[in-house]
């Protein structure tokens, strides 16, 4: 089965020294007057699972696109692996190693599974285009070496069987599985899932939340999770950080955190 | 029952992603190669390859060129004409200067120039999408139009403001003007056409050709996952536009024989989204059929009547051929908006399981 994972040795050490890979410092982001994200600051763990919940419009997707890139906060500091930024182009962000995936399905919907998954290792192909013209002697060896990279998340997230299927023929659930695939191919070192859940049945997010578990577990890929199914988000995380119309209310164990008044408030809503 | 893989085992990567990984596949295109270098030259008389064979090829390799773009990248264009004129311009240019040069050396530099020119006009597409750059693509289309009328060291300082090719060798053989024999032009422009195809295939399947149609299908994710849509979108105008400047240059050395301004405008481009729509966007065996559906069809629809000796006025023949084209555009368009390559790729399918689908 799952040949080429070996257990990283992440997991093992996370309790007692945790490394902090990702800081936020006070981060703002407002498009015009719309204040998408006010003062919020959190980190995150190397090795852990961090789940990012709140009610809808909180902000969660626009920190995500702060992480990686895709939005330009105007005020604020994030540093990702020692190195302190205010922004950064979302190249800069796939070479530092943050992969994600998206709230809808934004695969390649010309392109077949296999092509989607390879299309993830692009920053680590080198080979220049005078060896692609010809695709022979180094460019096929680099291709075929990727291949078998890609091949073993292929088995991984066991979608052998629509390797060959482009993937606009796919249902939601597969597609959503591609999607991860894909993010996984770059190897990447901090892992965004927005939404990984959204829209599945119950057997479709056993199955996303063994794979989340178990990419974190064998890859030792660090993770942030938006997600609103709560029991998932509870059995899944390390920590888990609530965003409410773009504040911070809580942040802590899921435990802590579901018994916040504060974030029950958010949930429930409160009497005025 | 003939076309299936049952039994064709791949046991490495390299067999895997091969572009005819069936064995009947091979068969077939053996048989094709051998029909075009061996059979059609012993065989076609003068009329058939020069104005069928010729042509159809050159106006396959813009069609590449212009699905390369189009197609592959998903950045439209209105400008392959003009593209095509700078290879050829600049082709007539190079052996103007150079006239020992072998002109098949010179075919291919020029596209080049073509590409540089590609270049500059496919800046717009890093700020604009879609129809908009269609649009700016039109602006390239008019002034090289301008620039072949009004600068005329482009042509020689020709009183008739026409590129004349001269008589031009390539490996001791006469290969252009009008003392070129039809099938050595033919064999010129069959293996330019079937190389250039190959390597547009092995440059789509790999690395850069990946990050094209991620460009053409989700920008955003392909940005995000590292592609620079800067490389990504000037490579590929420059690829399209080297093969339509190829193209070019071959259109007006080994089939027209001279040209003017008008063999480049804006009707060739729009000849050439035709051709890349129906054939297929995004295929490169669809360029082929796109190519052959437009301009040998009506070529064998005019020729019918008098094959079959009926006594039809010309010029009515000539109606009922647009008239049918058309039609038959509309109609595989209905059936398949992807164009004649899906629809033979669905065959494929089809026949994969025939005659027991469900088994």
């Amino acid at each position: 089965m799952n040949v080429a994972v070996k257990p990283a040795d992440t997991g093992s050490d996370r309790a007692n020294a945790p490394e902090v890979m990702l800081d936020i410092r006070n981060v703002s982001l407002s498009f015009g007057g719309v204040h998408a994200i006010k003062d919020v600051s959190f980190n995150i763990h190397k090795g852990e699972i961090r789940a990012i919940i709140g009610p809808n419009g909180a902000g969660k997707t626009s920190m995500l696109n702060v992480i990686n890139g895709f939005y330009h906060p105007q005020v604020g500091e994030i540093t990702f692996k020692g190195e302190t930024r205010t922004q950064m182009r979302p190249y800069v962000a796939a070479t530092q190693g943050i992969a994600r995936t998206f709230q809808n399905v934004a695969l390649f919907r010309g392109m077949s599974t296999l092509d989607n998954i390879m299309s993830g290792r692009t920053l680590k192909m080198h080979k220049n285009f005078f060896w692609q013209m010809l695709r022979f002697g180094p460019a096929m060896q680099e291709e075929v070496e990727h291949r078998e990279r890609v091949e073993e998340i292929i088995d991984f997230l066991e979608i052998q069987h629509i390797r060959r299927t482009p993937v606009g023929r796919l249902p939601y659930g597969l597609q959503k599985r591609v999607e991860l695939a894909r993010a996984l191919a770059m190897e990447p070192e901090l892992l965004l899932l927005d939404e990984p859940m959204a829209g599945m049945n119950l057997e479709e997010k056993e199955d996303m939340s063994r794979f989340i578990l178990d990419v974190n577990d064998q890859f030792g890929t660090t993770i942030a999770l938006i997600e609103h199914d709560m029991g998932v988000v509870m059995d899944l995380s390390t920590r888990v950080v609530v965003l409410d119309h773009g504040e911070k209310i809580a942040d802590g164990t899921p435990a802590e955190v579901s018994s916040n008044q504060d974030v029950i408030d958010a949930y429930l809503g409160v009497a005025h | 029952m003939f076309y299936r893989e049952v039994g064709q085992f791949k046991t490495n990567y390299t067999a895997d992603s091969q572009v005819f990984p069936i064995l009947q596949d091979k068969v077939g295109i053996i048989a094709m190669l051998v029909i075009a270098y061996v059979i059609i030259p012993m065989a076609g008389n003068d009329f058939f390859i020069t104005t069928v064979m010729i042509p159809f090829l050159v106006f396959t390799l813009a069609t590449i060129g212009l699905n390369i773009l189009v197609g592959y990248t998903g950045q439209l264009s209105l400008g392959t004409g003009a593209f095509m004129g700078v290879g050829a311009y600049s082709c007539y240019k190079l052996t103007t200067f150079f006239p020992d040069v072998n002109i098949i050396i010179l075919v291919l530099l020029s596209g080049f120039f073509a590409a540089g020119v590609g270049i500059i006009f496919g800046l717009p597409s890093l700020r604009i999408k879609g129809f908009y750059l269609a649009v700016t693509t039109l602006a390239a289309q008019f002034f090289l139009e301008w620039a072949f009328i009004r600068i005329p060291w482009l042509y020689n300082y020709n009183d008739s403001g026409a590129i004349e090719v001269p008589q031009r060798e390539g490996f001791g053989v006469i290969l252009t003007g009008a003392a070129a024999q039809p099938v050595t032009r033919y064999l010129v422009v069959l293996s330019i056409v079937l190389v250039m195809t190959w390597i547009a295939s092995n440059i789509i399947r790999g690395r850069i050709g990946r990050s094209w149609m991620m460009i053409r299908d989700m920008d955003i994710a392909a940005e995000l996952m590292g592609v620079r849509p800067l490389y990504a979108k000037l490579s590929a105008f420059a690829v399209s536009s080297f093969y339509c400047g190829v193209a070019g240059a071959m259109f007006v050395f080994f089939w027209l024989g001279a040209a003017e301004v008008e063999s480049f405008d804006i009707n060739h481009s729009f000849l050439f989204l035709f051709m890349a729509i129906i054939g297929g966007l995004g295929s490169l065996i669809g360029c082929y059929m796109g190519a052959a559906f437009i301009w040998i069809l009506p070529i064998i629809i005019r020729a019918l009547p008098e094959a079959l000796g009926l006594d039809v006025n010309a010029a009515t023949v000539e109606h009922i051929n647009f008239m049918m084209i058309g039609g038959m555009i509309i109609f595989f368009l209905i059936v398949e908006p992807h164009g004649l390559a899906r629809l033979w790729q669905i065959a494929k399918e089809k026949l994969r399981t025939w005659p027991f689908p469900y088994s």
